[in-house]
């Protein structure tokens, strides 16, 4: 049963020893949804103590490598959001094919769905040639998926009717080989796109980009935290670029957000 | 059976229903006082897109303030907030909302089970959580967690819901503190006092 047996204070025991043991800092996450997740996995993995669980945490690399895999949240999809494809295909990727070449940042990118689904929309605009995509997050493990490009089938079927309202203008089939479960995406979108990690609360400013898209991270934020990667992307931003977030996540209380302009109505705004 | 002397304070009132519970929101909202003492969130099950439509619904049929719950929003007494469609919805301790896109429960996001669980967290013995109609295993677990934090737990009768299966779970497996009838809550919920 979840909540059943770690209270607040172990969960920042645990959340200490990570940032000692591994460097990672988990102390500025919201806190009901990451005590979700360690409580979650704790009975998962059919712990008897929390002494035992901390000590495994701690001691055991390969079991840290599962932790993080759990507690960071990889659900993601292809196309998700139609309507915010749509002012990407409309509104915002016709804007920077003006420039010769465009640097986008898919931050938090998960196992890739998204980073495949932008390189789809820039390949039907006849921009994906000129363009470069920085897919990046904190968990190794999803990184190592995403470069492959293989996706479940039984996925494609709802990935292809959000295509399709995203206004697609190919057949979507023609992207991927299916292959027993498996869908197998094309090369040439994974051509154009650069997998790494990187940890948006303790990494910098790496580049400029003409686009950053964190769709579905920020959630998992406190408001400070959310703030100071706001300005790591306002760092990372070249002017007249824009800054995409998920469909639940705003600017809104960021001081800076008086040098932004937002696009109608999706969460994505342009730097003045 | 809806009981008038109710002795223990209430912080926060948390719906979830699925299948046939629209009916019992839209039967429950008329009969809302307008300055409840508490607030009250909801957990539906429903597709995503037509965000607002059941925001607009139950908003025009109360002077309450009705709202889809936002992430880091304070949460406050007197207003009714509804989970996102495709989010689960998260209480912090400071009393105010986190939302979560990971693992469907039960099928489900938002899931009740989510909320509950998480609400009893926060709120403790002062919640009553209600579960209306519906056919998904949804919202048991939930319960379970609630009671062993000695909040409330409140189920529609089974045998006037439309979908029996989901008030029944809970009253076949925990003891349900109060078994009501759609018509019976508006005033049930009014009864309920500050803590
Ligand atoms: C729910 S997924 C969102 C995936 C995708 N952007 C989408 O909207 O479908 C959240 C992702 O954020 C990543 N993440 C969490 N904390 C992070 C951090 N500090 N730095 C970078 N990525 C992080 C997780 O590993 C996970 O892959």
């Amino acid at each position: 049963m979840f909540n059943e047996t770690i209270d607040n204070e172990q969960i920042q025991i645990i959340l200490n020893d990570i940032l000692e043991v591994y460097g990672y800092d988990f102390l500025e996450y919201s806190h009901a949804s990451i005590k979700r997740r360690i409580t979650r996995l704790f009975s998962l993995d059919k712990f008897v103590s929390f002494a035992e669980f901390r000590y495994t945490i701690k001691n055991d690399k390969q079991y840290f490598k599962r932790f993080l895999e759990e507690i960071t949240v990889n659900v993601t999809e292809m196309f998700r959001d139609p309507s915010f494809y749509r002012a990407l295909r409309n509104d915002v990727l016709p804007t920077l094919g003006t420039y010769p070449f465009i640097r986008i940042w898919v931050a938090g990118c998960s196992t890739g769905e998204e980073a495949f689904s932008l390189a789809i929309v820039l390949k039907e605009l006849n921009l994906l040639h000129k363009s470069l995509i920085y897919a990046t997050d904190i968990n190794p493990a999803v990184l190592e998926k995403a470069k492959k490009g293989l996706f479940s089938l039984n996925h494609l079927k709802q990935y292809s009717e959000n295509y399709l309202q995203a206004e697609g203008t190919n057949d979507f089939s023609n992207y991927y080989i299916a292959n027993y479960s498996l869908a197998k995406f094309d090369q040439a979108l994974t051509s154009k796109m650069i997998f790494s990690t990187h940890n948006l609360v303790s990494d910098h400013s790496f580049n400029e980009f003409q686009l950053i898209m964190c769709r579905n991270v920020l959630i998992y934020f406190d408001k400070d935290l959310q703030h100071k990667v706001f300005n790591l992307f306002d760092n990372s931003i070249e002017k007249l670029g824009y800054l995409a977030l998920g469909s639940k996540e705003s600017l809104d209380f960021w001081p800076k957000i008086k040098d932004y302009k937002r696009v109608k109505t999706e969460k994505i705004w342009r730097k003045l | 059976m809806a009981e008038t002397v109710i002795t223990q304070g209430c912080s926060a009132v948390v719906i979830g229903g699925s299948a046939g519970s629209l009916d019992v929101l839209l039967e429950i909202f008329p009969k809302l006082d307008k300055n409840l003492p508490f607030p009250i969130i909801i957990v539906i099950h429903r597709k995503p897109g037509g965000e607002s439509l059941l925001t607009d619904l139950l908003q025009n049929r109360t002077q309450l303030n009705v709202m889809e719950a936002e992430e880091k929003q304070p949460i406050k007494a007197g207003y009714v907030y509804i989970a996102p469609a495709d989010y689960h919805l998260l209480i912090e301790e400071n009393q105010s909302f986190s939302l979560d896109y990971s693992e469907k429960i039960n099928y489900s996001r938002p899931s009740i089970d989510v909320t509950f669980q998480s609400a009893a967290d926060v709120y403790k013995d002062s919640l009553y959580c209600i579960l209306l109609s519906g056919s998904n295993a949804d919202g048991l677990d939930g319960m379970r967690t609630v009671k062993r934090f000695k909040g409330k737990l409140v189920i529609q009768n089974p045998d006037t819901a439309i979908m029996p299966f989901m008030p029944q779970q809970v009253k076949s497996n925990l003891k349900a503190d109060y078994i009501l009838n759609a018509w019976e809550m508006a005033s049930f919920i009014n009864n309920l006092c500050k803590v």
